[in-house]
């Protein structure tokens, strides 16, 4: 469920443009009208905003947020206004870019995602880097890597309830027999993964904890400095349980030495209208902490006060 | 006493390419019980000397002759349908032939725009329930199922950029791959399927131009040595010189079942598409116009159908 509160009454469109354009003037910036408004609108309206932003003052809404904000504040107001098609083309291309394990990035859009969403982050990324996002993917990255990223990216998943239970007992033979010899790359498992739907992968998962007595991602701890195996088992998760896999994504950002803003921002922005609530509620489950409060303690200033007014104060 | 004349054009008429049913009507119909009899005894290839004194109905000619009266039916049925049906009903009837029609997902995957694959699609999705990679992957069991997953699932850009230094040293990439053909099969290649599967179709124009400059010869011709690769590059280099070469093989007198359907598909998907040019090149290919094979080999409403459709847009 969504996070993002929006006032009943929102001001019209010209009122909104008015005010951040007011907020960019003169001395300094005024961020708090800008969070004001922003954090409060959800996709629909920020596109609006920005089209009539643009009419009215000739410039992209974004250039001037570009202009007037700086560091973490900046990155999660611009990734925040973005459309969510393009802010997922924005950050799958940032992550085709460097060397780091921004794997992850690419599969966590990829798999987090659903069918349709992904093809709209495709088509925006057609529009916006004049490539397709398969092509970068698969000319930024090499062996294993390649092998799992690009059929992810590429997919087109059957969005049905059906399930062929049949087919799921018989694959999660294969994905154990590929894993108990170690053939974590295996064309059949990447097949399994990559193509199935979600409801068809969540099945063969069932099937494999019945059938074989634990998860699958048990059998893929085998050697924790492994990259893939690390990236494989947070594909799994990505598939059956997204918001497990967001709520160690923020609790390892939070945790971190100095804070993952990056990894912060992303997820904030990216499951503020989608599950951001159920997010936060593992993550009491799993820190006794209420999110609100561990991002308080952990980050300041203006950044601090938009991720907040993105997540919502706790019920607590 | 019906006339050898008359027997000749009812065998021609009983076999090939769809039915003359005017013919039937006007011969067969008025004649009466002794002339049917004489046309059984006389039609050796239709009818079996039954050992107890009658002239039996060749089952499998009948079921031939069904096949023949229902290629009109199944062309209207192509024609009227959905280009997004109608592509996904290829593609799947093609897994389930076999290796033998893996071209079909070729041609498809090839000769269509980005949002026409993308809308097979999804009509795949709905008819069968399934998303059409994973029953590639699922299906197809040999080396080629690399290749045709990853066509079968690209979203190319459609635009106008280009970068020419990747271009040429793609093409030394593919050139490399075919001079070590001995070694590794060049579908198998990674590379070789990245780049044909993920480029756009005017990146790949231009890198077959500087294939030709590395290697002195077309793309084409190098690529013989895998029938998948080689259909796959024709499809996108040449594409009506591709669906030339299909029409000439669906008219010749020993086509088989699947080449006969192949003029349905190519005549009934290229209608209004690039017919025109189709044309222009069989004619140049072979010598002869399209629609005078069509009119020499095809018979009756399927043959007048098929003509209207050929000859479309001619007055346009």
């Amino acid at each position: 469920m969504s996070t993002l509160t929006v006032p009943d009454q929102i001001p019209s469109l010209e009122e909104d443009c008015e005010q951040l354009h007011k907020a960019f003037s003169g001395w300094g910036t005024n961020e708090a009208l800008i969070i004001s408004i922003l954090a409060h609108r959800n996709a629909a309206q920020r596109n609006l905003i920005r089209q009539t932003y643009a009419k009215t003052y000739g410039e992209d809404l974004l250039k001037a947020l570009n202009k007037e904000l700086s560091n973490d504040f900046e990155g999660v107001v611009l990734l925040w206004a973005l459309d969510p098609a393009e802010r997922d083309a924005y950050l799958a291309n940032e992550a085709t870019k460097r060397q780091t394990s921004n794997n992850q990035v690419l599969m966590e859009i990829a798999c987090t995602r659903t069918p349709h969403e992904l093809l709209l982050a495709r088509q925006a990324y057609h529009a916006r880097f004049k490539k397709s996002l398969e092509e970068d993917v698969a000319h930024h990255t090499t062996g294993d890597f390649r092998k799992l990223l690009v059929p992810l990216v590429s997919s087109y998943r059957y969005e049905g309830d059906e399930v062929n239970m049949a087919l799921a007992k018989t694959e999660a033979k294969i994905l154990h027999e590929k894993i108990s010899s170690k053939a974590y790359s295996d064309e059949e498992v990447i097949r399994i993964l990559s193509t199935r739907s979600k409801a068809q992968i969540n099945a063969t998962l069932n099937h494999y904890n019945n059938d074989f007595g634990h998860a699958i991602n048990k059998d893929l701890k085998d050697d924790p400095e492994d990259e893939f195996l690390a990236l494989l088992r947070a594909t799994v998760k990505c598939l059956t349980r997204p918001q497990l896999y967001f709520e160690k994504v923020v609790r390892l950002a939070i945790n971190k030495l100095g804070t993952d803003e990056g990894a912060l921002t992303r997820v904030v922005t990216t499951r503020a209208e989608i599950d951001l609530k159920v997010i936060k509620d593992e993550y009491y489950r799993r820190n006794s902490v209420p999110l609100d409060r561990a991002i308080g303690k952990d980050t300041h200033g203006d950044y601090e006060k938009m991720l907040l007014e993105l997540v919502g104060q706790s019920d607590a | 006493m019906a006339l050898p004349v008359e027997h000749e054009a009812l065998t021609k008429a009983f076999s090939g390419f769809g039915v003359n049913e005017k013919l039937f009507i006007s011969e067969l119909g008025r004649w009466h019980s002794e002339q049917r009899k004489v046309f059984r005894k006389r039609s050796e290839q239709f009818f079996i000397e039954d050992e107890r004194g009658f002239e039996r109905w060749d089952h499998h000619h009948v079921a031939l002759l069904e096949r023949e009266f229902l290629r009109f039916k199944t062309t209207l049925v192509l024609w009227t349908m959905h280009p997004w049906e109608r592509d996904a009903g290829l593609a799947n009837e093609a897994l389930i032939n076999g290796p033998q029609s893996y071209g079909v997902l070729i041609e498809i995957a090839c000769t269509r725009s980005s949002e026409e694959l993308l809308g097979a699609r999804r009509a795949y999705h709905s008819l069968f329930d399934l998303s059409i990679e994973e029953d590639v992957a699922s299906q197809v069991d040999g080396p080629e199922r690399k290749l045709l997953v990853a066509l079968v699932s690209a979203y190319r850009y459609e635009g106008p950029s280009v970068k020419e230094e990747v271009a040429k040293a793609e093409a030394k990439i593919l050139y490399n791959a075919i001079k070590n053909g001995v070694s590794k099969k060049p579908s198998e290649d990674d590379e070789v399927v990245r780049i044909l599967s993920t480029r756009s179709k005017l990146h790949l124009k231009t890198l077959f131009h500087y294939y030709k400059e590395i290697s002195g010869h077309n793309i084409v011709v190098d690529f013989d040595v895998d029938m998948y690769l080689k259909q796959t590059v024709e499809c996108m280099y040449a594409p009506q010189t591709y669906f030339s070469q299909v029409l000439d093989a669906a008219l010749r007198d020993d086509a088989d079942e699947a080449a006969k359907r192949a003029l349905i598909r190519v005549i009934v998907t290229r209608a209004e598409v690039d017919m025109k040019e189709i044309k222009e090149v069989y004619c140049k290919l072979y010598g002869v116009s399209l629609s005078e094979t069509i009119e020499a080999k095809a018979h009756g409403n399927f043959k007048d159908f098929l003509l209207a459709l050929v000859e479309k847009g001619q007055s346009d």
